[in-house]
């Protein structure tokens, strides 16, 4: 089990506070007046997402966390997990709806995307920043309107619901940004 | 063929700061010169190290046989060699010189730094503390705002706590309620250790921006070199100056008395001890000097670094050093 001591703390520095895995936001050496020197530090829960703010004594060591981030291909969801595989050794892995998160939206099999694993299991999953989807559902656009102004809802091969263009068509493929969830371009085929 | 580029040689700091260095080096001899304050130079080097169980000194030995190896440290501040020269009679005296400090590395600090320090012979707290003010306000081109207030308004206003009648528990028990119940872990036992805590975590963060704070009369059991007072509560004469939230100073009027200053030492070496800290060598010479005779003055460490932060608005002391211990 490896170790590190404050004064190896530094952003990113991924340590185990609390029996979960966290990582260091922030970290400031203090000596106040003339008394006993502290690091002031802001983590982030990665399981939580909260972030938190402690001091530590100088010196004092804290577990590491075996965190990772692995680029891995999204391979399908048998309903309560989703499998992703390394390409390179290609172990598989498998997370909840909790790790997977907001990505099970945004992901068709064989999409790369990175994995934070935690000893080994995935902890997180973030989409790839742009996917490219076909549309399953929408309403037939007004003939003529191209200017895109106003736009419709569009439901996604893989269930996401985006707001499109009015000319945008059932079976047509679109570009989405998955940090905000909005329509950014048709793709053409 | 492709060779590993270094990209760690250059200063981390502008040409800009360099010379603002240069200048504010220039502002402090040309005030004490027409002060008559007269600046001198002591080793960093001595065989004696601080006592002070916070402050870790950096140690080397002498390679050569005759001095039989002698242990040899560098210097936490310049203090203890310059109270030697006072005792012999050099009068008003004052020092840039670097100082070493183990395990402080950060935004604010670097293991190796450089402090103003002077002496002013006869001089009460108050009249070092206008001299301070007027050199900064040099330092800084204008008229800075300033307050002088005493550590325990302060602390009360800030915390609702009495620094002079608090104990160890209503400290830490403050700071548990604060969300920092890693406090008693931080601060052990020390009472002196907790009411630190609590000033740099909840006190020192609310000080106003763009004031000079002068922070006098510290409880008694934050002495250190400083005297303490006749009046009740006992406090000791010491202060600290703060800007935009950052400690900049620390002024005492000087303790002479050898036996206190030898039993000061020797309940540090004993808290070292305690603690587990390095055995380090009190410096018996500063004693000596002491009973010798010290007259009567006051003394204050500025740190000249983040004068330069704070006057030219520096994010981190490497902005204003030339090679910080990462690139020494």
């Amino acid at each position: 089990m490896s170790t590190y001591s404050t004064s190896e703390f530094k952003g990113g520095l991924k340590i185990m506070m609390d029996n979960d895995p966290c990582t260091i936001v922030e970290n400031e050496f203090v000596r106040p007046g003339k008394g006993p020197a502290f690091s002031r530090v802001k983590y982030r829960n990665l399981k939580t997402g909260r972030v938190i703010d402690r001091t530590f004594k100088s010196g004092e060591t804290v577990e590491a966390a075996d965190v990772m981030e692995t680029e891995m291909s999204y391979l399908y969801a048998d309903g309560d997990f989703w499998h992703f595989m390394d390409d390179e050794t290609f172990e598989q892995v498998s997370g909840d709806k909790i790790a997977v998160g907001d990505a099970a939206k945004w992901l068709k099999e064989q999409d790369k995307c990175v994995v934070t694993l935690w000893n080994g299991s995935p902890l997180s999953v973030a989409a790839p920043n742009f996917v490219e989807l076909a549309i399953t559902d929408t309403d037939p656009g007004l003939k003529g309107d191209t200017s895109g102004g106003g736009g419709k809802p569009a439901t996604l091969e893989t269930g996401a619901v985006v707001r499109v263009p009015l000319f945008v068509q059932i079976g047509e493929v679109i570009k989405v940004d998955t940090r905000t969830g909005e329509y950014s371009a048709r793709v053409k085929s | 063929m492709l060779t590993h580029k270094n990209n760690q040689w250059p200063p981390t700091c502008s040409a800009a700061l360099l010379h603002q260095r240069a200048a504010l080096y220039q502002t402090i001899r040309d005030f004490f010169a027409q002060r008559g304050v007269l600046e001198v130079d002591t080793p960093l080097l001595s065989a004696a190290a601080s006592c002070d169980v916070n402050l870790d000194s950096f140690s080397t030995r002498l390679t050569n046989n005759e001095l039989n190896h002698k242990a040899l440290y560098l210097q936490t501040s310049p203090e203890f060699a310059m109270k030697r020269l006072i005792a012999s009679g050099s009068g008003c005296i004052y020092q840039i010189a670097k100082s070493f400090r183990q395990a402080e590395s950060g935004r604010f600090h670097n293991p190796e730094f450089t402090l103003l320090e002077w002496y002013r012979m006869g001089f009460s707290l108050a009249d070092l503390m206008q001299e301070m003010l007027e050199l900064l306000n040099l330092a800084f081109n204008q008229n800075l705002a300033s307050i002088t207030v005493t550590y325990e308004t302060l602390f009360k206003h800030m915390t609702g706590i009495n620094p002079h009648k608090t104990s160890l528990s209503e400290l830490t028990t403050y700071a548990t309620e604060q969300g920092n119940s890693e406090v008693r872990m931080i601060c052990g036992d020390s009472l002196s250790n907790a009411l630190d805590y609590v000033f740099s975590q909840y006190i020192q963060p609310q000080l106003k921006k763009d004031v000079l704070y002068f922070v006098t009369d510290y409880p008694a059991c934050m002495a250190m070199l400083a005297k303490l007072s006749d009046s009740q509560p006992i406090t000791a004469k010491r202060f600290e100056v703060y800007f935009n939230q950052l400690e900049l100073a620390n002024g005492y009027e000087e303790l002479s008395d050898s036996a206190i200053q030898k039993q000061r030492f020797e309940e540090e070496l004993a808290e070292r001890e305690k603690q587990g800290a390095a055995k380090v060598p009190m410096d018996e010479n500063l004693v000596a000097a002491l009973e010798h005779g010290l007259p009567d003055c006051a003394g204050v460490a500025l740190g000249l670094d983040r004068l330069l932060m704070l006057t030219s608005g520096s994010h981190s002391i490497d902005d204003v050093l030339s090679f910080p211990v990462e690139r020494a």
